[in-house]
């Protein structure tokens, strides 16, 4: 019984109820949030990131004055789930559509929700200038190293051996280059404010990454500059794998490429 | 009388946006339109606007976009090359229904061609350089005070029908300076923008998109768009007639070339030949109805331009086989004299 307590004070610790909600409820589904079935593969970790960046901005009480702008990839119909405000872009020019808006709207709370080959590939010029003008944006940059919604080719973030559709013997370094480390090239730009690179792989990794997004919108909502959060996510139907495995791989294999943590915070 | 004040005509149409409210401007270097860029960069310092040089055209036109969406008067320009790199962006915002302004002061083409004037842009522009079926509204000035005009007029006409529009110039319009004078009522219009984002305060939230996945959906949004585009057709169409009546040779040209062949009209009627002119100010939507009207009297039509023959397919589809249409154009920044177009008239005669 005494265990009972202490767990759900823990969960009403880092799972603050929604707005209104009674107090009894520890658990439930953000404001932000629209109450709608996704349409994300089993295992994919871009319904755990919509709903973490959705809790953030409950928490900071900022949903009518966000404004959000989604990607060309999986996450091209996050509208339909986000209760807010949002943006379509061409591929890749995420960051350039929320230059225009946040310089005009500079009160409003301004974020792009990108994936790799949108951020890393078509984007990068993009993001580097974006976060090289100082941008007070905040980027939730979703990098599961494959093209999900084309059907599993070779991102830039794809790991060296990875099998895609693009890349049937494995990602050869020599012929494909070496996979992209984005926090870590953008952590040299002074506009840059915050960079964190977190995972959606375990509950553990989960919670930490809340906290990433949390510190990376209240660095825009401090008018600190550009701030950036890197999701490693899974992708169990490109990767060929259970999702259990595909949380497994993150842990075992993709983490020890692109280390987990704080990159850069000032 | 208003006051007279010289200016090349970039700055004659950067002058028209700030005059028609426009708070957003985001372009990249390059010539011939470097001055306009740089008159926006001081202009929207001085009046509380936001000026950015972009890192390339697609992130100037997509800036816009999010400019655009947030509900505000916004601007780009370019030539020809960097044009090019903008129509994913155009397309975008066709397809998001965004009211915005593109300038494009052509130059040589194909390719990086050169930095001399041209007219080789026009199938770009009218015919919908970026995928899908969409159009601009296209408007082609002819002088420094039509650039400042038509800039002014182009926010409100983009306001209107939630639609891009396009100022077509060419590099000589952009770099010549002329005497222009600023009317008093040239102040900007407001118009409401309920689904412009900012934030979704006491109201549901907005969504700005182009990508309709629903059975059937896309082609509904298609049919809205081609309604509206009716409605252009039906209420913008722009044009000036010379001597209409009683013409047997009909010129038609557009911007720069326009005035030339106009000088060129007056040299054959005073020679005693029957030559008028029909100038297109919007170029979409194309004034087919006075080109018909015009067949009444004239059997001959000459289209001047500055391609190799782009405008001229539309005069030959207003015309319809009712007179014969000849062509005389110039490229790669060639610009053809009045002594040249002259000798084209007479030799129809």
């Amino acid at each position: 019984m005494k265990k009972k307590k202490i767990v759900k004070k823990r969960i009403k610790k880092i799972m603050p109820i929604a707005a209104g909600a009674s107090s009894d409820i520890i658990f439930s589904r953000p404001e932000s949030l629209r109450d709608v079935e996704n349409h994300y593969c089993a295992g994919c970790g871009h319904g755990i990131t919509h709903r973490l960046v959705c809790e953030v901005i409950d928490e900071f009480g900022i949903r009518d004055r966000v404004i959000a702008i989604a990607p060309v990839g999986c996450a091209v119909i996050a509208y339909d789930y986000w209760d807010f405000d949002v943006a379509e872009a061409a591929h890749g020019r995420t960051p350039a559509v929320a230059t225009g808006i946040k310089r005009v709207l500079p009160h409003n709370i301004v974020f792009t929700y990108q994936g790799d080959g949108d951020l890393a590939a078509i984007g990068t010029a993009e993001i580097i200038h974006a976060a090289n003008r100082g941008e007070n944006i905040t980027v939730i940059f979703v990098n599961n190293g494959v093209y999900g919604m084309t059907g599993g080719q070779m991102a830039p973030t794809t790991l060296a051996g990875q099998r895609t559709t693009t890349t049937i013997h494995g990602r050869s370094l020599r012929r494909e280059g070496y996979p992209l480390k984005i926090l870590e090239m953008l952590a040299v730009l002074p506009g840059v404010k915050y960079l964190e690179r977190v995972s959606v792989h375990s509950s553990h990794e989960i919670l930490r990454a809340k906290r990433a997004i949390s510190k990376a919108f209240k660095t825009q909502i401090d008018n600190k500059g550009f701030s950036m959060v890197e999701v490693l996510s899974m992708c169990p139907t490109y990767w060929g794998m259970s999702p259990i495995q595909a949380a497994e791989r993150i842990k075992n294999e993709v983490s020890t490429f692109y280390p987990l943590g704080v990159i850069k915070s000032c | 009388m208003a006051k007279k004040i010289l200016m090349c005509g970039n700055d004659a149409c950067g002058e028209g946006a700030v005059l028609a409210g426009c708070k957003f401007y985001a372009g990249y270097p390059i010539t011939p339109q470097n001055e306009l860029t740089a008159y926006m960069a001081k202009r929207m310092n001085e009046n509380g606007g936001v000026f950015i040089q972009a890192e390339s055209e697609l992130a100037a036109i997509n800036m816009v976009f999010g400019a655009a969406a947030a509900g505000v008067r916004a601007m780009t320009s370019s030539s020809s090359p960097g044009v090019s790199l903008k129509q994913e962006g155009i397309s975008y915002l066709a397809g998001c229904e965004l009211p915005c302004v593109i300038v494009n002061m052509q130059r040589g083409g194909p390719g990086l061609g050169n930095i001399a004037p041209a007219q080789g842009d026009y199938f770009q522009s009218v015919k919908g350089g970026g995928h899908g079926d969409y159009k601009l509204i296209v408007l082609a000035p002819s002088s420094a005070q039509e650039l400042l005009e038509y800039t002014f007029l182009a926010f409100d006409l983009a306001d209107k029908y939630r639609n891009p529009v396009l100022i077509l110039g060419d590099g000589l319009l952009g770099q010549m300076m002329e005497p222009i004078s600023i009317n008093a009522d040239m102040q900007p219009k407001t118009f409401e923008k309920p689904w412009a984002l900012t934030g979704c305060k006491g109201r549901s939230p907005n969504v700005i998109k182009s990508l309709y996945l629903g059975d059937g959906a896309l082609e509904e949004h298609n049919k809205k768009l081609q309604a509206k585009f009716a409605l252009i057709r039906q209420s913008e169409i722009r044009a000036q007639a010379f001597h209409s009546k009683d013409s047997e040779i009909m010129l038609v040209a557009y911007g720069s070339v326009a005035r030339i062949a106009k000088s060129s009209m007056d040299m054959a009627r005073a020679k005693g030949l029957k030559v008028g002119m029909i100038r297109p100010v919007t170029l979409w939507p194309f004034p087919e109805k006075i080109i018909e009207e015009a067949c009444a009297t004239a059997k001959k039509f000459l289209v001047v331009e500055m391609s190799a023959g782009q405008m001229v397919e539309d005069v030959k589809l207003a015309v319809n086989g009712r007179a014969k249409v000849d062509f005389y154009g110039r490229m790669g920044g060639g610009i053809p004299t009045e002594e040249e177009i002259l000798a084209r008239i007479e030799a129809l005669v």
